[in-house]
């Protein structure tokens, strides 16, 4: 534990803070040792020094611990953070302050929305028609509106009118915060959400279509209750929101509707309230912290704070949007006040932190943004100003031009204290609630950016680190880099019960052998020796930094499982006064959260060093294959490919050796001994049991057998060229490559090309059971298995042998994924699928995807392990594996692009001294043959209170797990089924913080703990997936490859997937790329052009009416209609911007693992249905919801379970 | 009138055919009580420089059950234009094309001379010869280089028309695809699965081509080749190198085990190769293997080298656990091979066992070639080998192909069966007796391959009865028809045809036993007991045939001292080789060299050695030089080097010239030794000597006279009293 505690208390202590933030270790312990020494103490209880206390605080980290500490005195200890680092400081802070005052503030933070439900439905009732609102609120609609589709998820039509009618009243006053932003957006935005003519005729009954709009926008947002608000008073948004909760409790589900209506009669008003949006943007507060902020300009009236919440809506997340915050705020905010003051203080020395912290931060700001919050906030939310801005302007700015927004959004933040004008905000709020008024996921990310200035660094426990969207630079000090691994809390509930209450996953995505950026240093290689790595006797967990050296250095108790181990002599080492060992630095598995050691015999395959692997390339070689060009570019490529071989060393020669086989009906194996004048072809047609028809000379060193091989792959394609043959096998083919390794005697990847359902009389023969009628019913989940039970047997024996398959789909028709992919699933291999593959335009797609899938890193034979503290335990994976038990993840192959999604449980209680430990240990053999074990070591921390865990939780990370968790759910339920348990849950999560942690308020208002106010966006891109509700246009094998695809990704490629980046490309600035835009048609303009990347896919939409310029800079012709949008690559054109753009290209192309071949959408032009199916924000031909309705939805749900 | 042993050589010498009785007893009671049946060794391609093939085809009997070939033995009305079968009496029209036939201008199937006759069939197309290798390359390194070397020297012998495949065969089979440019390439198949010719047929992809090989009915689908067999002149280079590269087979083979050998699977794939392409076709397959087969179908010894391979004892005692299964495979695979006209030869070239004896039948049933040798390096396999490649004087191979052999006899004699190496055609008829001999049942048998020298034995039973005597003079008909794939590729027709004299047992015994023919019925006799050995017991035979027997008992029926295999081999010879050749077998000859006068052949006894002769022994299967004791001595001390003993010299030549001149001559080579007095090899000799002196009676005979063997079996002398009694009293 000591040790642990070491490395994190360096920073944590004071002391170690300093350190940690920048110096490193050593500072902190020796210029700190006096002051700190009582916490040190704790590190020390190790040593007989400070026994006590050092137990307790010391083991965690001393930052950790010194908040927990505090706990009874949060404050102070945030303040002592501060103080002490900035590093230590903002975590624990957060935590520490965050709670408490969070909890308070947070409250405050609610949304309007629901308040606004409410009024409306009651009004307009649920006779208000949605088509109004529909437009705008779309969401809303769509989700009752929806009523077929949607209908399922929202269940609205019933709950939702009643409980609208509630929310609606509300809504009118919370107008403000949303208000504003959807005013201005509203009246445009109503008419695209196209939702309306749907919602319409939903309420279509409704009497007034006014109200209908009302409805509609209200439920969306907060912004029902400005529109509500709308009214001219919206200012008065407290006010407003008061009126408007009282309204919503009645009726929750309908409310949306109503609201809608409201909003656009508040549009009358709200028009004016534009102007105030930018209000709101200054009012920045968006963030929770930001609603504070735009509380703060209320400060003097509450209501004037809530306007700005409107802005808050938005920035929802932390904060309540609507003005429901403000009310509720107000009263906690006192108190959060006071943390807030103090956490500026900290805020402003630790920048970097705090940025990092930021998350959690915002929460405590919103604590402040409680109504007094807003008052006092101002001086403090400075810092929080920042976050706050970003959203608004995010709102706003999309309203407009994202961009343009942004700008000046922020600049407007910083007029933050400004955020008096708050009020004017409200009127726009007031207008209509509008998705700018909703939390803006550009908004986040932009706001994270900005914050994250300094290198991240580990030391400190339960930190959560930037998101993903943002570069920022790793320092490993004690953690393992979220590169490696990513929680979903950071602040892990104590007991069962709060896990329970919560619903909120307990989870790490862990990518073990994640490639790092140039600058990071790779895990340093540990060797102990003939006995192998040191370990604890009784869990078997690795020697880490939580490994806690007594008795002089003699022994050692495990941070896991607390068993006593004797160290063997010769790692002996004295410790320091500390109770550190003195060689402390000097060891990474003492001083790093990531770290291989080197494994001896006894870790191996019968206990035989490992051989070095071997890659097996084969190809499909019938008529399919080679008509489409597949079987010559393959060949071709090899050629030079096989130069690039994965290594250790890049002096050496791989190690690596290769084999070849070519197949259609039968198989053709090449001898390619150097020896040999020409290859030798033995063809085994007898495919019923597969054999090897030879060793030697099958799997060679390239560089000897380079001749031999460059003949063979000549003659392939010619020997080919006029095959007519059709039918393929497939069992076979991975039997044969199996069979290789094994008789070889090595593990190894077969590099499968495949075109076909394989047909052909042999094992694994499948038929075509594509069927789109059992789509949406209790059968669908039939199609995502395999049709045969082959492959899982066949896949079984490939784990056992280290052999693992990427496979490369060419099909032209059904292939069955599903069946197909069951082998490189489980064995740690990859899906790639090139659906009518030609040549000319896929090639470059295909063969970069090729090049790295054959270069990347990648060890054999894995094994992983995750270790945990007592208290909880890994329960659950996720990924591309096998298991063959509950704790041993088996890959045949993993990958730098694996990662497996890791689901914790408790079993027992943690303690927040000692947070919440997880070793991964993956057990692999590298590609020159060594056989190593890779350690990643995480240390989170606990809490009991659930405010804690809300406001250290990572909502990217959490859809990570969701996305796997639903995707793997189809497998054995229905689809709808999967979708409302996620819906469901998320609920569940958000119910849970609104009733625990954010401070009293209207039912009618949605109050968004300030990390997972994008839960709601993101969800319903899950819940929108081609997986979960696909289109007609999908195919079967499309959504199993997908299905197939997520299950190993990482977060970075999750948040990308589902919610793509779409870049304006208006202005181009080298050394920056543009800010994005939010995924919504209604952001795209018809003058510009944007580039959308979901990580698979990349698109470049070009605007109607683009300018000639812009044209020309980009695609050399000034005629719209002159662009060909078939080509995959932009010309290559003389001037910056096409330069710049290219660049930028080629740089999303370079931070993904698949090539995006990139396409070029005209507007208006038919491949802009597939371009608009990535507009994620707007509802979807498939039937799902606009982000607005969803988060309507959300709320009634939320609604329902609170009362 | 000649002497029955002019008689009997010149039928031997016109038509190959030598009877055991040159009468006939004339009924079937008188036949039954002589022991020895009718019965003769034919040999149904006995060269014949002076018999030009004719270039028509023969006349038949129109009666459908008869089809007897117009011979010199038909009565003719040249005025009619008629002639009469002498096997069922029909008279028959001849054909248009005998229009001019008269006395004096006769065909020459009416000369008597030309009882036997061929002639080559104008119809249909010339088939090339097909020659499918088969390759064992689980061995040392030296003798597949010498195997691959044999190989590629066979190349330059065959036809530019013959069509040749490649398949080798380790733990795994390959079929070689012949003629590929750039890339060599194999069809692999599991050496633990056997696969029907239709199987094999689709995995090698020969269905297409065999059905897009409809181009016109009959229309002389030539140059018949497949991706696996193609013409020499051809791929003769590629082929080269291909064998050239052929690698021991790559598969480890740890401490302890044997190699994987897939023989059995290997000899499938070729049988069902050439089923599938070129049925009834002639065709060789050629095996070459180098030790048993250890997987598979066929298997007869497991891969644990510390389980030894069956012995004669594990068989007596039904202890040989693979050996059921194995002769059942290759006997299948015999079946099918001969249906099609295939012949299977076996090449068995290791220290220890092959499996023979399970693998016989191959060889046995389609007239193949069995030769058994210690190595591929030694020139007893390679001499062999080449010698198959044989050419007579026309510059034709000296073998055949796919014949088939018919048998009519006159309506007093039946056809009981046939000892060689052929297989029945089950062709009922009303020559067929009920009673069977050998492969009985049948008037027509299949001898996939045969060369001048296979000899079968035929045996007849007199049907006629007892009351219904044969007129005076009457004289019994045979009539062998003989067709066959001759090795230019044209199919030819030989006809025999021979009659004997009836006799009444009763009244003209001495004529009967004045044509005993000795010889021919020693042999002819033997085949029955070998052939019988090998459906019976063992110990059965021996007592059957001493009951039986004017017949010595041979190495061929006394297994103890023996291999199993090595007697599959000799019973194999045996079964084959005519009458000369199968009496050395018998009776293994031994002349002995002195300075005492020219070499003499001497008494095959142990009486003969002597220390200052030198013996030359041979066995048909063995050559051996002996030197005595004394002999010995003189080598040793190295007298023929030196000028005054150039007498020594020349005797030490001697023997060894007269050995080679007899190698050469000899298929399969026979094993060449020279050994002395107290040598290893002595054995050889010790063991073929007749026992005149043995433990049991040396002290009588003297110690100096001889060399004693220690025996239990009885001398020649005592057995020879045995059978000269029996014989007297069998034909009396």
């Amino acid at each position: 534990m000591n040790v642990n505690q070491h490395t994190p208390m360096a920073s944590p202590y004071g002391q170690p803070q300093p350190g940690y933030s920048q110096p490193g270790y050593v500072p902190l312990d020796g210029g700190y040792p006096g002051p700190y020494a009582p916490y040190n103490g704790p590190a020390s209880p190790y040593q007989p020094g400070a026994p006590p206390q050092g137990i307790s605080g010391p083991a965690r980290g001393p930052p950790t611990t010194g908040p927990l500490p505090v706990s009874a005195p949060h404050q102070y200890n945030q303040y002592s953070h501060s103080q002490g680092d900035m590093q230590n400081g903002p975590p624990p802070m957060t935590q520490a302050q965050p709670r408490p005052p969070v909890s308070q503030p947070y409250n405050p933070g609610a949304m309007n929305m629901s308040g606004p439900h409410p009024t409306y439905p009651q009004h307009y009732g649920p006779p208000p028609t949605m088509q109004q609102v529909s437009n705008q609120m779309s969401g809303m609609q769509i989700t009752s509106g929806p009523p077929t589709p949607a209908g399922p998820g929202y269940a609205p039509p019933h709950s939702s009118q009643p409980p609208v009618s509630t929310a609606y009243s509300a809504p009118p006053p919370p107008s403000y915060t949303q208000a504003p932003p959807p005013v201005s957006s509203a009246p445009t935005q109503p008419p695209p959400p196209s939702g309306p003519a749907a919602s319409q005729q939903y309420y279509g009954s409704p009497p007034p279509p006014s109200q209908q709009p009302f409805n509609s926008s209200l439920p969306p947002t907060s912004q029902q209750q400005f529109t509500s608000s709308s009214v001219p008073p919206p200012p008065s948004q407290q006010t407003l929101p008061p009126s408007s909760y009282s309204g919503p409790a009645p009726p929750p589900g309908q409310a949306p509707a109503p609201p809608v209506s409201q909003p656009q009669q508040s549009f009358p008003p709200s028009q004016p309230p534009p102007t105030s949006q930018p209000a709101f943007t200054p009012g920045p507060p968006p963030t929770a912290p930001g609603s504070f902020t735009p509380q703060a300009p209320p400060p003097s009236s509450q209501s004037g704070s809530f306007p700005p919440p409107g802005p808050p809506p938005t920035s929802a997340p932390s904060c309540q949007y609507p003005g429901p915050l403000p009310p509720q705020q107000q009263p906690p905010p006192s108190q959060p006040f006071p943390y807030h003051s103090g956490p500026p203080p900290p805020r402003a020395q630790m920048p970097p932190t705090s940025m990092a912290q930021s998350n959690h931060l915002p929460p405590g700001p919103q604590g402040p943004p409680g109504p007094p919050g807003p008052l006092q906030q101002p001086p403090s939310q400075p810092g929080m100003q920042t976050g706050y801005p970003p959203q608004q302007n995010g709102a706003f700015g999309q309203v407009r031009g994202p961009q343009p927004g942004y700008a000046g959004p922020y600049p407007g933040q910083p007029n933050y204290g400004a955020p008096a004008p708050a009020p004017a905000p409200a009127p726009p709020a007031q207008k209509r609630l509008d998705p700018d008024a909703i939390p803006s996921p550009i908004q986040v990310i932009e706001d994270d950016k900005a914050k994250s200035t300094e290198p991240f660094t580990t030391g400190v426990r339960g930190q959560a680190p930037p998101l993903v969207t943002t570069n920022f630079q790793v320092k490993d000090q004690g953690n393992a880099s979220p590169r490696f691994v990513r929680c979903t809390a950071y602040n892990m509930p104590c007991t069962a019960d709060m896990a329970k209450q919560s619903q909120v996953p307990l989870a790490a995505v862990v990518k073990p052998l994640a490639m790092l950026p140039p600058d990071e240093t790779p895990p340093y290689l540990v060797d102990h020796g003939e006995g192998g790595p040191i370990r604890c006797n009784r869990c078997k967990a690795y020697m880490c930094p939580y490994m806690q050296f007594i008795e002089g250095g003699r022994r050692f108790q495990c941070g896991f499982c607390s068993c006593v181990t004797e160290v063997p002599p010769h790692y002996f080492q004295h410790l320091d006064h500390t109770g550190k060992r003195v060689d402390c630095y000097d060891r990474p598995e003492l001083s790093l959260g990531s770290y291989e050691f080197l494994a001896t015999v006894d870790y191996c395959k019968n206990n035989k060093l490992p051989q070095p692997p071997a890659f097996i390339f084969l190809i499909d070689v019938s008529y399919n294959a080679v008509k489409s060009g597949m079987v010559n570019i393959v060949c071709q490529e090899l050629k030079t490919l096989l130069d690039y071989l994965p290594r250790e060393n890049p002096e050496m020669d791989s190690a690596v050796r290769v084999g070849f086989v070519t197949y259609n009906k039968v198989l053709h194996f090449y001898n390619v001994k150097s020896s040999l004048a020409q290859p030798q072809m033995l063809v085994v047609s007898d495919v019923s049991d597969m054999f090897v028809p030879l060793l030697d000379g099958f799997l060679v060193n390239v560089n000897e057998s380079r001749l031999v091989i460059e003949s063979l792959l000549d003659q392939i394609p010619e020997m080919f060229a006029d095959t007519r043959e059709t039918e393929t096998v497939f069992g076979p083919v991975i039997q044969a490559g199996l069979e290789a390794l094994k008789a070889a005697d090595c593990a190894g990847k077969l590099f499968v090309f495949h075109t076909s359902l394989p047909i052909a009389e042999a094992p694994g023969k499948l038929k075509n059971r594509e069927d789109k009628k059992l789509i949406g019913t209790d059968k669908e989940k039939s199609l995502f298995q395999p049709q045969v039970g082959f492959y899982n047997t066949l896949a079984k024996e490939c784990v056992a042998q280290g052999c693992c398959v990427d496979l490369f789909l060419f099909p032209n028709q059904y292939v069955d994924v599903a069946t197909l992919g069951v082998v490189p699933v489980s064995t740690g291999g990859s899906v790639y699928k090139y659906t009518y593959f030609q040549a000319q335009l896929d090639q470059e797609r295909f063969l970069n995807d090729l090049r790295r899938d054959v270069q990347k890193l990648v060890g054999f034979d894995a094994v992983m392990r995750v270790r945990t503290s007592t208290g909880i335990r890994a329960t659950d994976f996720f990924g591309s594996f096998f298991m063959s038990n509950t704790t041993d993840v088996e890959l045949a192959g993993l990958d730098c692009d694996k990662a497996i999604t890791v689901e914790f449980k408790h079993d027992d209680k943690l303690s927040e001294e000692t947070g919440a430990l997880m070793q991964c240990a993956v057990l692999y053999t590298s590609c020159s043959g060594q056989r190593r074990l890779r350690i990643h070591n995480m240390a989170v921390n606990c809490c009991s209170q659930l405010a804690d865990l809300y406001r250290n939780c990572e909502t990217d990370t959490i859809i990570n797990f969701f996305s796997k968790y639903a995707f793997r759910g189809v497998l054995n339920n229905p689809t709808k089924a999967v979708r409302d348990t996620l819906v469901n849950q998320c609920a569940q999560i958000l119910a849970c913080y609104r009733k625990n942690c954010a401070s009293p308020s209207s039912a009618g208002q949605l109050i968004l703990p300030e990390c997972m106010k994008l839960l709601p966006v993101y969800l319903n891109c899950v819940l929108k997936s081609d997986v979960l509700l696909p289109g007609a246009d999908v195919s079967l094998d499309d959504r199993a490859y997908l299905r197939q695809l997520i299950s190993c990704m990482d977060v970075t490629e999750t948040h990308v997937f589902f919610y793509p980046r779409l870049l304006p490309l208006m202005k181009l600035e080298s050394g920056s790329l543009p800010v994005a835009v939010r995924d919504s048609e209604e952001r795209l303009s018809k003058g510009g052009v944007y580039l959308l990347e979901t990580g698979l896919h990349l698109f470049l939409w070009v605007g109607a009416s683009v300018q000639q310029e812009l044209l020309l800079n980009i695609f050399g012709t000034p005629s719209f209609g002159q662009i060909d949008s078939s080509m995959t690559s932009l010309p290559v054109l003389d001037n910056p911007f096409s330069q710049r753009l290219r660049e930028i290209i080629d740089s999303f192309r370079a931070q993904r693992s698949r090539y995006m071949k990139l396409m070029v959408v005209k507007q208006e032009d038919r491949a802009e249905l597939i371009f608009r199916h990535f507009l994620v924000e707007d509802k979807s031909a498939s039937g799902g919801a606009s982000y607005v309705d969803f988060l309507c939805h959300m709320h009634k749900e939320i609604r329902q379970l609170l009362s | 009138m000649a002497t029955f042993p002019e008689y009997i050589a010149q039928n031997e010498e016109r038509d190959g055919v030598r009877f055991s009785w040159n009468v006939w007893p004339s009924s079937r009671l008188e036949a039954t009580r002589m022991v020895v049946p009718v019965a003769a060794l034919f040999t149904p391609l006995r060269e014949r420089t002076d018999l030009p093939p004719i270039q028509y085809e023969p006349v038949l009997c129109s009666r459908a059950t008869c089809r007897a070939v117009l011979n010199p033995l038909c009565q003719v009305d040249y005025r009619a234009k008629l002639w009469a079968c002498n096997f069922c009496y029909q008279r028959n029209q001849f054909p248009p094309s005998y229009a001019g036939i008269s006395e004096v201008n006769q065909p020459a199937e009416l000369l008597p001379q030309f009882s036997t006759i061929e002639y080559v069939v104008q119809r249909g197309p010339q088939m090339p010869l097909v020659f499918l290798y088969v390759v064992d390359t689980c061995m040392e390194d030296e003798d597949l280089q010498a195997l691959k070397e044999s190989l590629q020297m066979s190349l330059s012998l065959l036809p530019p028309t013959a069509l040749v495949g490649l398949i080798t065969f380790g733990r795994m089979v390959q079929v070689h695809e012949l003629g590929c440019e750039g890339i060599s390439k194999s069809y692999v198949f599991r050496g633990t699965k056997d696969l029907n010719a239709k199987q094999l047929q689709e995995m090698l992809g020969l269905t297409k081509p065999a059905a897009a090989q409809g181009r016109g009915p009959q229309a002389a689908p030539q140059p018949l080749s497949n991706r696996f067999l193609q013409p020499v002149q051809k791929i003769d280079m590629n082929l080269t190198d291909l064998l050239g590269e052929l690698q021991r087979d790559p598969w480890p083979v740890t401490q302890g085990k044997r190699p994987l050998r897939s023989l059995g699977v290997a000899m499938s794939i070729a049988v069902g190769l050439l089923e599938c392409t070129f049925p009834n076709t002639g065709a060789r397959i050629m095996t070459f293997i180098g030790g048993p087969a250890t997987q598979g179908p066929g298997m007869v010894v497991g891969d644990e080298l510390k389980t030894p391979i069956r012995s004669w004892h594990d068989i007596e005692k039904d202890n040989a656990k693979f050996m059921k299964k194995a002769t059942k495979h290759y006997e299948s695979l015999a079946i099918r091979a001969s249906t099609n006209g295939h012949i299977i030869d076996i090449y068995a070239c290791a220290l220890d066992q092959t499996g023979l004896l399970e693998m016989k039948c191959c060889s046995n049933h389609t007239g193949g070639y069995m030769v058994m040798a210690d190595s591929f390096n030694t020139s007893l396999f390679k001499q062999t080998f080449q010698r198959v490649f044989t050419k007579d004087v026309q510059g034709s191979f000296k073998m055949a192909f796919a014949a088939t052999l018919e048998v009519k006899t006159s309506r007093e004699i039946k056809v009981s069966g046939a000892i060689g190496p052929c297989v029945s055609l089950s062709a009922k008829g009303p020559c067929v007796s009920e009673n069977e001999i050998g492969t009985g049942g049948t008037c027509q048998w299949k001898i996939c391959g045969l060369d001048p020298a296979t000899t079968l034995a035929l045996y007849f039973e007199v049907v006629n009865q007892h009351n219904a005597p044969i007129p005076q003079g009457g004289r019994g008909a045979i009539q062998f028809v003989t067709q066959y794939q001759h090795s230019s590729g044209q199919r030819r027709i030989r006809v025999t045809t021979t009659a004997r004299n009836w006799a009444d047992a009763q009244t003209q015994i001495q004529s009967i036993a004045a044509s005993f023919d000795q010889e021919a019925a020693a042999i002819l006799m033997a085949r029955l007991a070998v052939y019988r050995a090998e459906t019976e017991e063992g110990p059965d035979v021996l007592r059957w045939l001493d009951r039986q027997l004017p017949q010595r008992r041979s190495k061929l029926l006394q297994l103890c001292h023996l291999t199993h295999y090595e007697s599959s081999y000799y019973r194999h010879q045996f079964n084959r080789q005519d009458l000369t050749q199968a009496l050395i077998m018998i009776q293994p000859v031994l002349y002995a060299y002195s300075f005492n006068g020219p070499p003499e052949p001497v008494l095959l006894d142990s009486s003969s050695i002597l220390p200052d002769r030198i013996l030359l022994m041979d066995t048909f299967f063995q050559i051996l030089i002996y030197h005595g004791e004394t002999v010995a001595q003189w080598r040793k001390a190295g007298y023929q080097d030196m000028a005054e003993y150039e007498n020594f010299r020349h005797l030490l030549q001697a023997p060894v010239d007269d050995a080679q001149e007899l190698l050469h001559t000899r298929f399969p080579m026979p094993r060449y030794i020279d050994t002395e007095h107290g040598g290893s090899q002595a054995r050889f000799l010790l063991s073929k000597v007749n026992p005149s002196q043995t433990h049991n009676n040396m002290y009588a005979w003297g110690q100096e006279s001889g060399a004693p063997i220690l025996t239990d079996d009885v001398s020649l002398q005592v057995f020879m009293d045995h059978l000269k009694k029996l014989a007297v009293s069998s034909a009396a």
